[in-house]
Order: C-alpha cells, then sequence, then structure tokens
C-alpha cells in the first residue's frame, strides 16, 4: 500500500501515519494485556502462595531462653542467680570495610587481638544470614555509652542483651566446687541434647549441682512470633508464649559452714566435706583453691586460663569429690571393727607395741609413726582402745593380716569405700578399695600377705575422696547405719532428677556395744588428756582443751611417696608436693551426732596438727552457737 | 506571533473558559490533568515507600515542579524551533556522548555521569532520548515517505552512533531505549512491513550470538529472569522480593502504607525502579489497573496529537516520544513482575529521581508544543 504513495502528499502521508499509531497502539495494548494477564496471575490465581510468602518474609518464630533456676543454701542465701550481661555484636552482611570498623572500635571500647581472632572464629561458623556475631562480651556501662552516642555511625554494630548465670562474686569462689558452674553449649553437646528444649540456651551446667540438676534447672523454652525486617531486626512482637523459668533449688549445703570451712583450711590446698549424720546432707564442700566460675561464662583472657590449667594447685579440680588420696590412720576404725566383728580380736585382747612388725618368714620391717631407726619405740601394751588413741600402726598390721584382705574389702565395702553412694554428686570418683581380684587384673599380680599389712594402716593401694572418708565417718557416726551424701534439700517442686537409689544396707557385724567403743575410743583421741607421755590421745594437744562438746575424731597422715627401708622421713628434704598429706575425720556431738566431716589438707603434714584444728574450728563454726541457743 | 496560533478547542477537555486559557500558554488540559494525575498518584506511593522520609519526598517534590517548568518551557517552544535546533542538539549530545566514554564519572562499574565545571553532574544519554527521535525525524521530515532503502540506512546511522556509544558506557538498557525511540520514528513513518519483519528475524536469529557479547552481569539477569531461586539471596532476591510483594497484594491490596514488604526493607529500589510492587503491594490489582489506565490515556492523547499534527517533523516527534513513554511503562512494570530481564529503568513519573522526570515532562512539553501551534 505504502508504495503508491506520491512524493510529497501531506494528506496521505498523515492516513499513513494514523494508521501506523493505530497499529502501534493496538500493539500496545496487547503489551499491557500481557502485563494485566501476569499481574491476575500473580495477584489473583497465585495471591494464596504470594500472601505465604511475605508473611514468611516478615514473621518468625524465634524461641526464648528460659531463666535458669535460682540455688541457695539451707538459709536462703543466693548461690547462682541470673543477671543481664551486654555483648558487642557485628552484622556482618551490613559491614563494608571491616577493618576501618574494627579500628574504629577499638578507638571507642578497646579490643584485644584475641577478640578479633575469637571473633574471626566463631564468624566461620554456620550462622543465618544477618545473625550477629559476638566481639566483645561483656561491655561495661561505659562503654555501652560510648558505643550508644556513636551508633548511627556504625552500621552492622549491635549490642545484644543476655541472660546469663552469675554467682554472686563474694562467694562465687567459695561455693565454685559444690555448686559447680554453666559453660557454653558446644556443638557437641547440641548432638546429644532435646535441639527444641536448648533452641535457645546458650549455657548448660558444667560441674557439681548445676551439671546434675541440669535438667530442672533449665526450664522450658518459650517462643515469640516477631514481625522482623529484612535485616533481622525485631519491629513488633505479634505474640508470645513465654519461657518457663527452671525450678529453684536449695541445697544442704550452709554458707556459713561453707565459709567457716574454707577460712579454717586458710591458703591452704586441701578438702573439708560435711555431712548431716542424720539426712547425709552436704552441709559443707570446700576444695581449696577455688576459682572464679563466672570467668567461665563472661569469658577470660588466655592468660588467665592458662594459669587456671596450668597452676600446679589446680584451682580447678574439686578435691572433696575426685582428689584421691590414702586415708591413713582415719582408716583404721574400720579395720577395728572389722577385726571385732570377724572375731579375730577382741576388746580386752591386747598386743605388744615395739615400734615394729614383720610378717613370718619375711625380713620387711613395718614401721610404727614412733619408730626409730634403732628399731625401738612403739607404743608398749596396746588393745584396740589404745590403738586407735595412739594410733599404733604396729596393732593394725599384726590385726589387718590376721583378718586377711578376703574379710577387710567387702567389711570396708560397706562403708561406701570403693563405690560413690552420693544421690546427687555424679561426678564423684570412687576411689579404690583393693582386692586381689583388682590386683590380678590391674596390675597382674598375685596379692602378698604385705599388701593387706599396708592396708592395715590405710596406706598400699588404699584411696579415698574426701567425700568417701566423709561418708565413711559418718556411717561410724550413725552406729552402722549408712547414709547417702545429698546436695539437694528441697525444691520449688518434685525435680526429674530425683529418683534415689535405695538406701545402703546398714553395716553388718558389729554390735552395738562395739559400736559405742569405738566411738569411745575415737573420742579418746581427741579427749583424752593430761595423762603424760605416750597416754594422751593423739589430737588432745592440739583440739583437745576446752571443748564444749564431746567430739570423736581420728587423724591421719597419709604418705605421699615411699619411705625406702631403713631411712627416716625428713620434711625439710622433702619437695612440698611430697610431704605428707594431713587427714582428719570427726563427728559431734559423740552421743547424738549431728556432723560428720573429714578435713584433708594436702601434703599438710600430721593429722592431729595440721587437719585436726580444722576440724575443731568447722565443728565449733557448727554447733557452737546451736550449743549457746540450748 | 502569539496571536497567530489556532487555539484548539477539544471535546470534552477544552471547552471551559480555564482549558481555553491553557491552550493558550500552550497546554493540553486533557494531557496536562493526566500528568497531574499520575505524578499525584505517583507522590502518594512514594510517600508511602519513602516510609515517612520527609527530606527525600520534599527533594522529589521539588523535581517535579521543576519537571513542570521544563515542560511549560518545552510548550512554549514551536515545532519549527525544534526543528531547527535539532541537528545541533544532536550533535552535541553525541559529542557529550564521546566525551562521556573519555572522561566521564565511573558510577557502580559504568561511565555514564559527565561532572562538567559550572553544571550540575548529568547523564547525557538522559539527553539522548529525545535528541534521537528528534534526529530521525528531522531527517524524514522533507523526505519522501514510506523512506527508501537508503534513507533507512541513513536513519539507522543516526540511531546507531548514540546508541552504541551509550552501550560502550556499559548501559544497554538506556541503549536500547534510545535505539527504540529512533526506531519508533522510523516505524511510524511507514517503513515497510517486510522490512521490520525481516529485521525482526534477523534479530531473533542473531539472538543466540548476541549472548557471547553480553556482560557477565547482564547475562546472569536473562538467568535470574527464567531461574530467580537459583540464587535466592543474591541476584535473584530483588525479582522474588517483587512478585512476592505485587503477588501478596491480590485484588485490593493490603492498604496503603500496610505493605510489609516495603516496609520492612524486603523490597530493594522501592522508591525508584520497583516502585510499581509498592503499588501492588498496597493498593492490588486495582491500583495498578488504575495507574496502567492513567498511561493508557496518555498513550492515546499522545498519539492522537501527533496524528493531527501538520508537519512530518512534529508528527513524528510526538509519535515516537508517546511511544518511548509507553516503552518505559511496559519495560519497567514487566522487568519488576519478572516478565522482562531487570534493566534500569524507572517507572515514568513515580518513581523517585530527578533526570528522567525532568526528560519525560519536557518531551510532554514537546508533544503539547505540538498540539498547541497550529503554524509552526
Amino acid at each position: 500500500m505504502a508504495s503508491s504513495l506520491s512524493l510529497n502528499d501531506p494528506l496521505r502521508e498523515r492516513q499513513s501515519f494514523a494508521a501506523r499509531a493505530a497499529v502501534l497502539f493496538f500493539l500496545a495494548l496487547c503489551l499491557i494485556g500481557a502485563l494485566v494477564l501476569r499481574l491476575v496471575q500473580l495477584q489473583v490465581w497465585e495471591h494464596e502462595a504470594y500472601q505465604t510468602r511475605s508473611d514468611e518474609n516478615r514473621i518468625q518464630v524465634q524461641p526464648l531462653a528460659p531463666p535458669r533456676g535460682l540455688i541457695r543454701d539451707r538459709n536462703g542465701v543466693l548461690l547462682a542467680d541470673n543477671t543481664t550481661i551486654y555483648s558487642l555484636a557485628l552484622v556482618r552482611e551490613r559491614i563494608s570495610d571491616m577493618d576501618a570498623l574494627l579500628a574504629r572500635l577499638d578507638g571507642l571500647v578497646g579490643l584485644t587481638e584475641t577478640e578479633i581472632a575469637e571473633y574471626e572464629k566463631r564468624l566461620q561458623r554456620r550462622r543465618r544470614p544477618f545473625e550477629p556475631v559476638a566481639l566483645k562480651v561483656p561491655l561495661t556501662e561505659a562503654e555501652i555509652a560510648r558505643l550508644a552516642v556513636d551508633r548511627h555511625r556504625l552500621p552492622g554494630v549491635e549490642i545484644v542483651t543476655e541472660l546469663v548465670r552469675r554467682y554472686p562474686p563474694e562467694s562465687a569462689a567459695l561455693f565454685a566446687h559444690a555448686v559447680g558452674s554453666v559453660r557454653r553449649v558446644t556443638e557437641q553437646d547440641l548432638q546429644r541434647l532435646d535441639p527444641v528444649r536448648y533452641s535457645a540456651t546458650r549455657y548448660i551446667g558444667r560441674r557439681g549441682v548445676e551439671h546434675f540438676y541440669e535438667n530442672s534447672l533449665h526450664g522450658e523454652v518459650g517462643y515469640q512470633r516477631v514481625e522482623t525486617d529484612a535485616h533481622g531486626r525485631i519491629r513488633q512482637v505479634l505474640e508470645i508464649d513465654p519461657p518457663v523459668s527452671g525450678k529453684d533449688i536449695t541445697l544442704q549445703l550452709d554458707s556459713r559452714l561453707q565459709i567457716a570451712a574454707s577460712a579454717a583450711l586458710g591458703g591452704r590446698r586441701g578438702a573439708v566435706v560435711a555431712l548431716d549424720p542424720r539426712t547425709g546432707g552436704v552441709l559443707a564442700m570446700v576444695s581449696n583453691p577455688g576459682y572464679d566460675p563466672n570467668l567461665f561464662i563472661s569469658g577470660m583472657s588466655d592468660e588467665i586460663y592458662k594459669g587456671l590449667i596450668d597452676s600446679r594447685e589446680t584451682p580447678l579440680f574439686n578435691r572433696a569429690i575426685n582428689g584421691q588420696y590414702s586415708p591413713g590412720s582415719t582408716f583404721k576404725p574400720v579395720v577395728g571393727l572389722a577385726g571385732i566383728s570377724t572375731g579375730v580380736t577382741g576388746w580386752e585382747e591386747h598386743i605388744e607395741d615395739r615400734g615394729w612388725f614383720k610378717l613370718p618368714h619375711q625380713e620387711r620391717i613395718y614401721r610404727d609413726w614412733s619408730w626409730k631407726p634403732s628399731n625401738s619405740g612403739g607404743q608398749g601394751t596396746v588393745d584396740l582402745n589404745r590403738a586407735i588413741y595412739r594410733s599404733s600402726n604396729v596393732y593394725f598390721y599384726d590385726l589387718a593380716s590376721r583378718i586377711g584382705i578376703a574379710r577387710l574389702a567387702p567389711f570396708a565395702a560397706q562403708f561406701g569405700l570403693g563405690r560413690n553412694l552420693a544421690v546427687d554428686i555424679d561426678q564423684a570418683s570412687v576411689g579404690l578399695l583393693p582386692d586381689p581380684i583388682w590386683k590380678q587384673g590391674a596390675k597382674g599380680e598375685v596379692w602378698y600377705p604385705g599388701d593387706t599389712v599396708n592396708i592395715g594402716i590405710g596406706q598400699g593401694d588404699l584411696l579415698v575422696t574426701p567425700l568417701q572418708l566423709a561418708t565413711m565417718v559418718t556411717t561410724i557416726a550413725n552406729r552402722g547405719r549408712v547414709v547417702r551424701p545429698r546436695m539437694l534439700l528441697e525444691s520449688s517442686s518434685p525435680l526429674v532428677e530425683l529418683d534415689p537409689p535405695p538406701p545402703p544396707p546398714t553395716v553388718q557385724g558389729p554390735s552395738p556395744d562395739d559400736w559405742e567403743r569405738m566411738i569411745d575410743s575415737m573420742e579418746d583421741v581427741v579427749h583424752r588428756g593430761n595423762k603424760g607421755y605416750g597416754q594422751n590421745g593423739t589430737a588432745w594437744a592440739y583440739i583437745g582443751r576446752g571443748i564444749d562438746y564431746r567430739m570423736a575424731g581420728k587423724s591421719g597422715t597419709a604418705q605421699v611417696v615411699e619411705i625406702r627401708q631403713g631411712e627416716t622421713y625428713n620434711e625439710e628434704e622433702l619437695d612440698e608436693f611430697n610431704r605428707k598429706h594431713a587427714w582428719f575425720i570427726a563427728f559431734a556431738p559423740a552421743d547424738d551426732p549431728v556432723i560428720a566431716l573429714a578435713v584433708l589438707v594436702e601434703n599438710g603434714g600430721g593429722g592431729s596438727s595440721v587437719a585436726g584444728p580444722v576440724a575443731r574450728e568447722v565443728l565449733d563454726a557448727y554447733l557452737l552457737p546451736q550449743l549457746a541457743l540450748r | 506571533m502569539s496571536n497567530q496560533d489556532f487555539v484548539r478547542r477539544m471535546p470534552g477537555a477544552g471547552s471551559s473558559a480555564a482549558g481555553a486559557t491553557l491552550q493558550r500558554i500552550h497546554l493540553d488540559p486533557l494531557f496536562l490533568s493526566l500528568l497531574i494525575a499520575i505524578v499525584g498518584y505517583g507522590l502518594v506511593v512514594l510517600y508511602s515507600a519513602v516510609n515517612g522520609d520527609t527530606a527525600v519526598f520534599t527533594n522529589q517534590l521539588i523535581r517535579i515542579a521543576l519537571a513542570f517548568v521544563a515542560l511549560f518551557v518545552a510548550a512554549q517552544l514551536r515545532p519549527a524551533f525544534y526543528r531547527r535546533w535539532t541537528p545541533f542538539v544532536y550533535a552535541g549530545g553525541v559529542l557529550l556522548l564521546v566525551l562521556v566514554l573519555f572522561v566521564g564519572v565511573t558510577v557502580k562499574g559504568s561511565q555514564r555521569w559527565l561532572d562538567l565545571p559550572g553544571l550540575p553532574r548529568f547523564q547525557p544519554s538522559e539527553l539522548m532520548k529525545i535528541a534521537v527521535p528528534m534526529m530521525v525525524a528531522w531527517y524524514f521530515h522533507d523526505r519522501a515517505l514510506p523512506p527508501r532503502f537508503s534513507d533507512v540506512c541513513v536513519a539507522l546511522l543516526i540511531i546507531a552512533v548514540p546508541a552504541g556509544c551509550i552501550v560502550m558506557q556499559p548501559d544497554l538498557g538506556t541503549g536500547i531505549l534510545v535505539a527504540g525511540a529512533g526506531f519508533g520514528v522510523l516505524v511510524l513513518a511507514g517503513l515497510y512491513w517486510r522490512w521490520i519483519f525481516i529485521a525482526l528475524l534477523a534479530v531473533a536469529m542473531m539472538a543466540p550470538g548476541l549472548w557471547y557479547f553480553l556482560q557477565d552481569y547482564q547475562r546472569q539477569r536473562i538467568v535470574t529472569l527464567f531461574d530467580p531461586q537459583s540464587d535466592p539471596l543474591g541476584a535473584g532476591w530483588n525479582i522474588i522480593q517483587s512478585t512476592t510483594a505485587i503477588g501478596s497484594g491480590g485484588l485490593w491490596g493490603k492498604g496503603l502504607f500496610q505493605g510489609t514488604q516495603s516496609h520492612l526493607d524486603f523490597l530493594p529500589e522501592s522508591q525508584t525502579d520497583f516502585i510499581i510492587a509498592v503499588v501492588g503491594e498496597e493498593l492490588g490489582l486495582v491500583g495498578i489497573l488504575g495507574l496502567l489506565s492513567l498511561y493508557l490515556i496518555v498513550i492515546a492523547r499522545g498519539l492522537y496529537i501527533a496524528s493531527q499534527a501538520p508537519a512530518t517533523f512534529s508528527r513524528l516527534l510526538a509519535g515516537a516520544l508517546t511511544l518511548t513513554f509507553f516503552v518505559y511503562v511496559f519495560v519497567n512494570i514487566g522487568m519488576v513482575c519478572g516478565l522482562l530481564p531487570v534493566v534500569g529503568v524507572p517507572l515514568p513519573l513515580v518513581s523517585y529521581g530527578g533526570t528522567s522526570a525532568i526528560t519525560l515532562m519536557a518531551s510532554f512539553g514537546i508533544i503539547m508544543s505540538v498540539s498547541t501551534h497550529r503554524s509552526w
């Protein structure tokens, strides 16, 4: 059609143009029609799918961590509560120049190289886009204020608040071992924990009560439905299903006694475990040195951590339940009761103690503590009573060898040795109550009669923890009734963890009279005095004077290094860490005990002189106020 | 000379005394009311999209005012004046484009801006959106139509030089739009349909080969068009969020200021290129259809004015400018709802931005000049 146009024909040109314009307008209509079709598809046909997608974009369900249950002592003193900490976190996606930002933050709050290195490590882990990653924990009030001022110039910098465990600083180190602590949940934890319950939880019980009662202390996770923007910031909370706080628990611990026990130990390495003989409640559990468990929550420098780990004094080590030592002479009352109840000896029988003992047909000399290189010394004529208050080694060498390991070990086992009787101290060590089967298995050797001789005075392979010795002396205090040590006094509601094992059977063998006579002998250890040289109780001179109550006790001194035949023990020549451990076990009042305890002073020296006064101080602290009330 | 001007009375639009006054100052009443409606609609949507940021909003108000000034000025100039100056504007524009290639300012990897002393920074390619169709119309003004083959070749050269410069910046989107405006003149000038089909066929056959000339990011945009989920947090993010915004709006929308996609920052570029998604989310299908209707009436009116123009130059120019306007609308909305690859084309008169608004209003001013100046 167009070819028929002549050169300058305005009219036809205009007609041609109008036709073209019409065609093009029609084309435009078609294209707009295509757009409208697409819009109808999006907004009408597939509207619901996009509506859902839009809601999923903005609405998120976030888990809320429950506040951890509180821990109190028996007097209601808080041992563990919760506090809010603030941390500096970065959203990597919103930061363009990381180096510049770090330099700027360094100027504001100061960053260590460790913090930056740790941050970079955390950044490598899997996370959602726009999830803040912690850089500095915790922030002080002043640091928060400085950051707040510059906030608008610091894109990608967030201050994250978190509710965390807090151990009151004044008592944190003192209770660290008994109460335990929490630590950050690790990847490995997440593999064994309930992923739903722990979806918001950052900390988990690490040791002690915090560990054992984790389930109850943790509480139940809550949820909130929130509207977030594209950067993950919460704009509004739409719905909240609050978390259920963990259960509050009250411990048997008496913080006044704990303080007294720690004070009595002074700065020395050691442990004190005090039990209520009637219930087995742990009234005090001190392991010295302690540590500040708050450090494991807020984080600490490598230097401090190395110090804790590498220290020769091992502050992280809970001596009270994991320290395994020879009980030394504190074991003698058990051997004595074994001798009586097996009929091997009687209360009236006596031996002649010349300071040393030999097995028939053997050359090896087993010494008394009073032995002298001239083979003189000893306690003279010794019956069981005197053997206890004078702590005669020779008497118990002889008695143990006559009882034999086959009868001695099962008898001692009744007192909880070689086992963990505790209800809620699952991390306690079991010590070692050796017997021929154990020796064959562990050392591949047969049991020699000499092994039994050493066991008789609590040496050799026999190992106990302070908790076990406290349990043992509690059993004596209870005249054979065995109680399980327990940390828990009560809780706000029943705890899932508490399905206590049945009480252990009462010790079989000794008659009521035997128990009383043994306890009388242990009273003599403390109270028998002013009788002249070699006639007083071993502890009398140190703790026996001016006691307002009757106390039964037994000292123990455990060798750390073997002393060869013919050599004497010279404390000055030994390295501090090779000196003897000092033990003292005691309970009071002797006829109606309300407290029984075991004291250990590592490398302290003599049990009566070093550990005895500690025991006395603790008992005084517990009993004197009670006596004053009566 | 204004007393010689012919004042036309448009049925339904220019019958009132006010309409007559507007005519006298060379403003087309219907056209003007449509533009004001679109701009008003756009400002309301923008006010929601900026989320109460009054500074941005005020900024846009100033630009819109400037754009209307540009429209008014452009409308006062006679079509003959435009024709006289066309070769110079075109040559100047090409010169500036060449200058951009050498001394342009690089923003986001493309050298598009010119920062001449004493002038605000601007994009010469924006000028070419008007200058190229003007030049092609100028060329065909006193030549035989439909154009002969040799004339078509010259016209293609007129188009290719600036378009080539723009593509080299690189700014493929604007290059195609500029070339499109030129081709619009060709088609309106009566270019034989068979030539058009042959050309389209040739382009379609070469399309696979063109793939190799595309930059990586351009290829990525095409891949994303067909499969946005291949990179949902990266290249696909924009299109996923914009279709989600539009789709979730439904028939009636979530209500003005109630859009979650835009107000919670899920929708990127919600004030600029992707603003139609805000309309879709907050005002629904009905809201978009309303805006589309306004656009369609503008296009119809523009083409009508063009077809009534007495001279070839003004006819072709007004028609081509109207078509360009349509292409903007179509490309922008097509891109936002996932029909076309993402190219940087704002939604005419609604998107936040000064240059585009001023260029558009100037071109509407030219159309009004064509409509209101009987003699030229």
